[in-house]
C-alpha cells in the first residue's frame, strides 16, 4: 500500500491504514441506532452527540441522508447501506472496497450511489469496486481485473471492451440464453387476492393486499429491493404463513388457510431463497432432505413410516436428472457447494409434477453454468404447463424468463405487466424508485 | 496454534467414540477428585464399576439394584431424549416423576385393602398421566404465551416438592403409621404391589417398560415420519416449518411423552423399589436423566447403555461410601463432570483438530 | 391477614431478601446481552454459597468470604465458558451440567461445615440516617451488600446505556457475525461477561449462606438462580426493571414467610410454593402480549460463535 507491502492482520489494522470497506452482509447491527452502527466501526468514536451531528453533516454533504438516532432494523436496504458507506466516509479513507454494492438497490437509487463514487474519486479515493454486474463496472470504473475461480484471468480497460467479452472472459465459455418455447395460454392455477399478513420476522415486512394470478404456462417474475417483502411472499404462498381462506386458491381451491403440506397435497411446490436451514437441513443427508419437501407428493410413507428405499431412489434421481455433484445421496447437505445444493433444492421442487410452482432467487449465489440450467428446468416447467412464480432481485433473470412481470415494494406488489416492451426506467419505477430517499428526508 | 475446522460430515467415528473417552476421562479426573479426599483412586474406581458387579461378597446385592435403578433412569432418559432432539428443553422431569408416582398412589391408596387385578394396571395409568399433565403446564404455556419452558419446567420441580411434603404429612399420611409422615407402603399390597418379576434379577415392571421405551423410540426416531420431524424440528427449525411440522403440535407431543414416562417411572418406583410416599421419595433421577440422555446422545440404544453405566456409578458410589468413607455428594459431582466431559470431546464429531497457524484468508 | 405484621420490617426484610436475586439476575443479564444463555447460575450460586462460607469461616472474615464466593462462581463460570466459547458446546446443555456439577461439588466439599455459625456481616452505619423513622429502618439499617446490590444495578445499567464497552457488549450480543466482521473479539467480551456472570452469582450465593441463612446446608439456594433467570427475561433484559422483578420475588418470599410464622390457615407446603408459582405467572405475562419480552432478547442469544473466516 502506497508503495508498501501490506498485510493487515486484523480489521482494525486495516482501518488504521485507511482502508474502508462496506460489506455486502453481516456488518449492521439491527437492534441499534444509526449512529451506535456507525460508532462501532469506527476505531476512536467521538462523542454520540458530536458523531450524530457529523452523521447527519456528511450524509447530507454526499446526499445520502439518514437520521442518526433511527433503528438500523427499521430502515430500508439502501438506507442500510448509506450507514455503511457513511462510517466508512467519517473515516476519510484512502481506499474504498466495495462488495456487489447494488444488489439492494433500485436502478434509481444505483445512479445517487454513482454520483457519489465519482465525487469521491475526484476527492482522491481509491475505490476497490467487486462486482458481477458488467454494465455497472463499465459505467463507473477505470481499471478493471476479472477473476475466475480465485484466479486472475485478465485484466481490462472496461470502457473499451463489450459486456459480452469480459462476460465471457468471466465465465470462460460462450453463453446460450435459455431456449423458451411458444405456448398457449392456460386457465388460473394460482390466484391470489387481497392477500394481507403481518411478518413473522423481526423488523420484517408485513404484505399489504397482494393480488395477481398465474395461468397455466405462464411464468410471472417479482422483482424488488431486498427486504421488501419477498421472504414474506414467499412464506405466505408456501403455508408456513396463513392468511384468509380465500386469500390464495390453488387451482381454484381455497388454500390460505392451509399449512405446507396440505398446498403440497393441491399441487404447489415453493423452494425458499436460503438453501441452508431452511430450504435444506444443513446435516441432514440429502435422502433426508429429499424426504423433508417430497413426502406428500411422491408418497414416501405409509400410514407413517417412512420407505427408505423409495426417498432414496427420489433423492438419486434429482441428483442424476438436475446434474447435482456429490459423491452420494448419504451426504450431509452441508457439504455440497452452494450452486449443487441449490440444483438439488430446487430439482427436489420441480421433480414433483407440480401445477404451481413459486421460487424465490432461484440462482442467488450460483455459477453461471449452474443458474442456466436451473433457468433452464423452470421454463421447461412452465412449458408442460406449470404456472411459475419467480421472485428475484436479478431483473436480468426476471426479464429473461418471465412473461409478466411485477415489483414487490414496502409489502405492495405492483400490478404485474407483460414483460415484452417494458423500459428500465419503467421497472425502475416500479420497484419503488427513490422512495428511501423520501422516507430518510421524513425521518428527519 | 490449535484451531477448529468444520468437517463436512458429522464424524460416525467419533459419533460413537466420544460417550467412551467422555467416560475415561472422568475416570482420570474423578481419580484426581478422589486422590484430593485422602481416597486411593484405583481402589475408588474399582469399588464403583467393578465389585458391583463382579465381587464375589457384593455382586449377589448388587446386581440386581443395576437394573432397579437403570430402569427409571432409561425411561425418563429416553422421554426427554425426544424433547431435546427437537429442542424442547423439559428439565423438570424431577417434578413429573413426583407428581406420576402421587397421582399413581393415590389410585392404589383409594382402593386399599381391596383385591383386584385391575387396580395395577390402573396406577399405571394415573402415574402416567399425573406426569403428562404437570408436563402440560409448560407445553400449554408455551404454546399459548411463548413462555420459556426451561425455566417453567424446572420451577413446577420445587412446587412438585412441595406438594409431595404436604401429601406425605397430610392426604396421604399413613392412617396406622403413629403419626409419622410416610403413606402406607404400597409394595405390602399385593394388588398395588411393583414386585420383582424375576426373582433375583431386579426386573420389574419398569424396566419392562424401560425397554419398550427404548425400542418404540427406536422405531420412531428411524422409520416414523413423526420421528424425522422431531430431529428436523431440532437441527432446522425454519426447515421443519417448511416441510410442515407444526411446532405447537411438536411442544405437547414431546412434553407429554416425556412427562407421561417420568410419571411412569415414578409410580413404578413408589410402587416397588420405594414403596411408599415419603418427603425424601425423589432421589435426583429427574435430572440424573438429563444425563443419561446425554451421554447416550440422545440415540435410543446409546441411552439403554448410558443409563446402566450411570445405575452403575449409583450403585459403585454407595459402595463405595460403604466401604471407602466416600462421601455421597462425590458421586453426584462425578456425574456432573461426566457431562462436562461430554460436551467438552463432542465437538470432535463436528471439528477437527487442527494444529499449526491459521492459513492466510484472501 | 396483615395483622401483627410491620410494614417496615417487611419492607426491609425484602430488601434483604432479593439480594442474592438481584446480583445474580444482573450478572446474567450482562452475560444474555452478550449473547450467551448460561443457565448454571444455580450452580454457580451454590459454588459461591459454599466457597465464600468455608473462606468466611476459616479466614474468621465476613468481607473475605464475599471475595471467596465470588470466585468461587467466577471459577465455574471459566468452566462453562471455556465449553462455550472454545469448545463450541450446547449452552443450554452446558448450563445444565454446570447446575448439577455445582450442586454436587458444594456439598462434597461443604459436608465438614454443616451447623457451623459464620463471622457476621454488620449493617453499615450510617449514624442519624439510621434513626429517621420507617425510613431508617426501611433504607438506612442495612449491610453493605445490599448497597452493593443497588450500586451494581447503576452501574450496569449506565455502562450498558452510555459506555463504549457498553456498546460494544450489545453489538456482540445482537450479532457476532457482524461484530466480528468489524473486529471485535466475540470470544473474549463473551468470556469476560461469562465471567463477570459467574462473580456476581458467587456473591448471591454467598450472601445467602452469609447472611440470609446464615449457616451452610446442602441445596441452600433452594432454586434462587432459577428465579434470577427468570428475572432476567421478566425484566426484558433491563437492570433496574430487574431490580423491581427482584424486590417482587423477595416481597412474595418474606410475606409467606411471615404468614406462615403467623400461622395462617393455608398450609405451609403451598405458601413455600408460591414464590414459585407467582414467577411462572410473571414469566407468562411478560412473555405472552405479542411477544414483547422476546422482542428485546438479544438477537444471538444462546447461539454459539465459531468464526468460519
Amino acid at each position: 500500500m502506497r508503495g508498501a507491502p501490506y498485510a493487515p492482520a486484523q480489521p482494525a489494522e486495516a482501518r488504521r491504514s485507511g482502508v474502508a470497506m462496506v460489506f455486502q452482509h453481516f456488518s449492521l447491527f439491527d437492534a441499534l441506532n444509526v449512529a451506535e452502527n456507525v460508532a462501532l466501526g469506527m476505531e476512536t468514536p467521538p462523542p454520540m452527540q458530536e458523531l450524530s451531528a457529523r452523521i447527519k453533516a456528511v450524509s447530507e454533504e454526499y446526499g445520502l441522508p439518514l437520521d442518526p438516532s433511527r433503528m438500523v432494523g427499521d430502515l430500508s436496504a439502501g438506507e442500510r447501506q448509506r450507514v455503511e458507506i457513511i462510517r466508512c466516509l467519517l473515516q476519510d479513507p484512502k481506499l474504498l472496497i466495495m462488495d456487489e454494492p447494488t444488489s439492494v438497490l433500485t436502478p434509481q437509487e444505483v445512479e445517487i450511489l454513482f454520483q457519489t463514487l465519482r465525487q469521491l474519486a475526484r476527492e482522491g479515493t481509491a475505490i476497490l469496486y467487486i462486482s458481477h454486474k458488467l454494465e455497472e463496472i463499465r459505467a463507473l470504473c477505470d481499471e478493471a481485473t476479472i477473476l475466475r475461480r480465485g484466479k486472475v484471468v485478465a485484466t481490462c480497460t472496461p470502457r473499451e471492451v463489450s459486456a459480452r467479452e469480459m462476460a465471457e472472459l468471466m465465465v470462460g465459455a460462450t453463453l446460450t440464453p435459455p431456449a423458451r418455447a411458444d405456448k398457449p395460454k392456460g386457465e388460473v392455477a394460482l390466484e391470489v387476492a387481497g392477500l394481507s399478513v403481518a411478518s413473522p420476522i423481526p423488523f420484517g415486512t408485513s404484505l399489504k393486499d397482494i393480488r395477481f394470478s398465474v395461468a397455466k404456462g405462464e411464468v410471472l417474475g417479482i422483482a424488488g429491493v431486498a427486504g421488501n417483502g419477498q421472504d414474506e411472499l414467499l412464506l405466505a404462498l408456501s403455508g408456513e404463513l396463513r392468511s384468509a381462506p380465500a386469500a390464495v386458491r390453488i387451482n381454484g381451491q381455497e388454500a390460505g388457510h392451509l399449512g405446507p403440506n396440505t398446498r403440497r397435497a393441491a399441487g404447489l411446490v415453493a423452494a425458499p431463497e436460503e438453501r441452508l436451514g431452511h430450504a435444506a437441513a444443513p446435516d441432514m443427508t440429502l435422502t433426508e432432505n429429499a424426504l423433508l419437501s417430497g413426502v406428500v407428493r411422491k408418497g414416501l410413507t405409509r400410514q407413517g413410516f417412512i420407505d427408505w428405499g423409495a426417498t432414496r431412489r427420489f433423492a438419486a434421481e434429482i441428483i442424476r436428472t438436475f446434474d447435482v455433484r456429490t459423491p452420494g445421496t448419504e451426504v450431509a447437505a452441508r457439504a455440497l457447494s452452494g450452486g449443487n445444493l441449490q440444483k438439488f433444492v430446487v430439482g427436489r421442487e420441480l421433480s414433483q409434477t407440480p401445477s404451481v410452482i413459486v421460487i424465490n432467487q432461484p440462482t442467488w449465489g450460483v455459477d453461471a453454468a449452474a443458474a442456466a440450467a436451473i433457468r433452464q428446468a423452470i421454463l421447461d416447467r412452465a412449458a408442460e404447463g406449470a404456472a411459475v412464480v419467480v421472485i428475484s432481485q436479478d431483473l436480468d433473470e426476471l426479464l429473461e424468463i418471465s412473461d409478466n412481470f411485477a415489483a414487490l415494494n414496502e409489502g405492495r406488489l405492483t400490478a404485474p405487466r407483460p414483460v415484452q416492451g417494458l423500459s428500465i426506467e419503467e421497472i425502475g419505477l416500479m420497484m419503488g424508485g427513490a422512495h428511501g430517499m423520501e422516507v430518510a428526508h421524513h425521518g428527519h | 496454534m490449535v484451531r477448529l475446522e468444520k468437517r463436512p460430515s458429522p464424524s460416525a467415528f467419533w459419533q460413537w467414540a466420544t460417550p467412551i473417552l467422555a467416560v475415561l476421562l472422568t475416570m482420570v479426573a474423578g481419580g484426581i477428585m478422589f486422590a484430593l479426599l485422602g481416597k486411593d483412586p484405583i481402589a475408588a474406581m474399582r469399588t464403583i464399576f467393578w465389585d458391583p458387579l463382579f465381587n464375589a461378597q457384593f455382586a449377589s446385592y448388587s446386581r440386581p439394584q443395576l437394573l432397579v435403578k437403570a430402569g427409571p433412569l432409561i425411561l425418563i432418559a429416553i422421554g426427554l431424549s425426544l424433547g431435546f432432539r427437537a429442542g424442547i428443553w423439559n428439565i423438570g422431569a424431577e417434578g413429573q416423576y413426583i407428581m406420576g408416582a402421587i397421582a399413581g398412589a393415590a389410585v392404589g391408596l383409594y382402593f386399599f385393602p381391596a383385591e383386584n387385578r385391575l387396580i395395577f394396571p390402573l396406577m399405571v395409568v394415573a402415574g402416567a398421566l399425573g406426569g403428562w399433565a404437570w408436563a402440560m403446564i409448560p407445553a400449554i404455556l408455551k404454546t399459548r404465551f411463548n413462555t420459556n419452558e426451561i425455566l417453567v419446567s424446572l420451577l413446577l420441580v420445587y412446587v412438585a416438592q412441595n406438594i409431595l411434603a404436604s401429601m406425605a404429612v397430610g392426604a396421604m399420611r399413613n392412617p396406622d403409621g403413629g403419626g409419622f409422615p410416610g403413606s402406607r407402603n404400597l409394595s405390602q399390597y399385593p394388588s398395588a404391589a411393583n414386585l420383582e418379576l424375576i426373582p433375583g434379577t431386579g426386573m420389574h415392571w419398569g424396566v419392562i417398560a424401560a425397554f419398550m421405551a427404548v425400542i418404540a423410540a427406536y422405531i420412531l426416531l428411524q422409520r416414523h415420519i413423526l420421528g424425522f420431524q422431531i430431529k428436523l424440528a431440532g437441527q432446522a427449525p425454519r426447515a421443519a416449518r417448511f416441510a410442515g411440522v407444526n411446532p405447537t403440535r411438536l411442544v405437547v407431543l414431546c412434553m407429554g411423552i416425556s412427562g407421561a414416562l417420568a410419571g411412569l417411572a415414578g409410580l413404578f418406583e413408589v410402587a416397588g423399589p420405594a414403596g411408599q410416599i415419603s418427603i425424601d421419595f425423589n432421589v435426583g433421577y429427574g435430572f440424573t436423566a438429563i444425563i443419561v440422555a446425554f451421554l447416550g446422545r440422545l440415540n435410543p440404544i446409546g441411552i439403554l447403555l448410558a443409563g446402566l453405566l450411570m445405575a452403575l456409578t449409583y450403585i459403585g458410589g454407595e459402595l463405595a461410601q460403604f466401604m471407602l468413607g466416600l462421601p455421597a455428594a462425590a458421586i453426584q459431582a462425578f456425574q456432573g463432570m461426566l457431562l462436562f466431559f461430554l460436551l467438552a470431546v463432542d465437538l470432535l464429531t463436528n471439528y477437527r483438530v487442527r494444529l499449526g497457524a491459521k492459513r492466510e484468508v484472501a | 391477614m396483615f395483622g401483627g405484621i410491620d410494614p417496615a420490617l417487611l419492607i426491609a426484610a425484602l430488601i434483604v431478601a432479593s439480594v442474592p436475586i438481584i446480583l445474580a439476575a444482573i450478572g446474567e443479564l450482562v452475560v444474555e446481552r452478550a449473547g450467551v444463555l448460561n443457565l448454571g447460575v444455580e450452580g454457580m450460586m451454590i459454588m459461591g454459597a459454599v466457597c465464600g462460607f468455608i473462606t468466611a469461616v476459616s479466614t474468621g472474615s465476613a468481607f473475605l468470604g464475599f471475595v471467596g464466593g465470588a470466585l468461587g462462581g467466577a471459577v465455574l463460570s471459566l468452566v462453562f465458558g471455556v465449553l462455550t466459547q472454545f469448545l463450541l458446546a450446547n449452552q443450554v446443555a452446558t448450563g445444565l451440567a454446570l447446575t448439577l456439577f455445582g450442586l454436587g461439588l458444594s456439598s462434597l466439599i461443604g459436608q465438614s461445615y454443616v451447623g457451623i455459625k459464620p463471622p457476621l456481616t454488620d449493617a453499615v452505619p450510617l449514624g442519624p440516617f439510621a434513626d429517621i423513622p420507617f425510613f431508617g429502618r426501611v433504607l438506612f439499617s442495612h449491610d453493605w451488600v445490599v448497597y452493593l446490590s443497588v450500586a451494581s444495578v447503576a452501574a450496569v445499567w449506565w455502562v450498558l446505556r452510555a459506555t463504549r464497552m457498553g456498546l460494544i457488549l450489545r453489538a456482540v450480543g445482537e450479532s457476532h457475525d457482524a461484530a466480528h466482521a468489524l473486529g471485535y473479539k466475540v470470544r473474549r467480551i463473551r468470556m469476560l461477561a461469562i465471567l463477570f456472570g459467574g462473580a456476581m452469582a458467587g456473591l448471591g450465593g454467598a450472601y445467602i449462606s452469609l447472611v440470609r441463612v446464615p449457616q451452610w446446608t446442602d441445596g441452600i439456594t433452594a432454586g434462587a438462580g432459577w428465579i434470577a433467570l427468570a428475572i432476567v427475561v421478566f425484566a426484558s433484559w433491563r437492570p433496574w426493571r430487574a431490580l423491581v422483578g427482584a424486590y417482587l420475588f423477595g416481597g412474595i418470599t418474606v410475606l409467606q414467610l411471615n404468614l406462615q410464622a403467623a400461622g395462617s390457615r393455608i398450609p405451609v407446603e403451598y405458601l413455600s410454593s408460591a414464590p414459585y408459582l407467582i414467577t411462572i405467572l410473571v414469566l407468562v405475562i411478560m412473555s405472552s402480549g405479542r411477544g414483547k419480552a422476546a422482542l428485546n432478547a438479544p438477537a444471538s442469544l444462546g447461539q454459539n460463535f465459531h468464526a468460519s473466516r
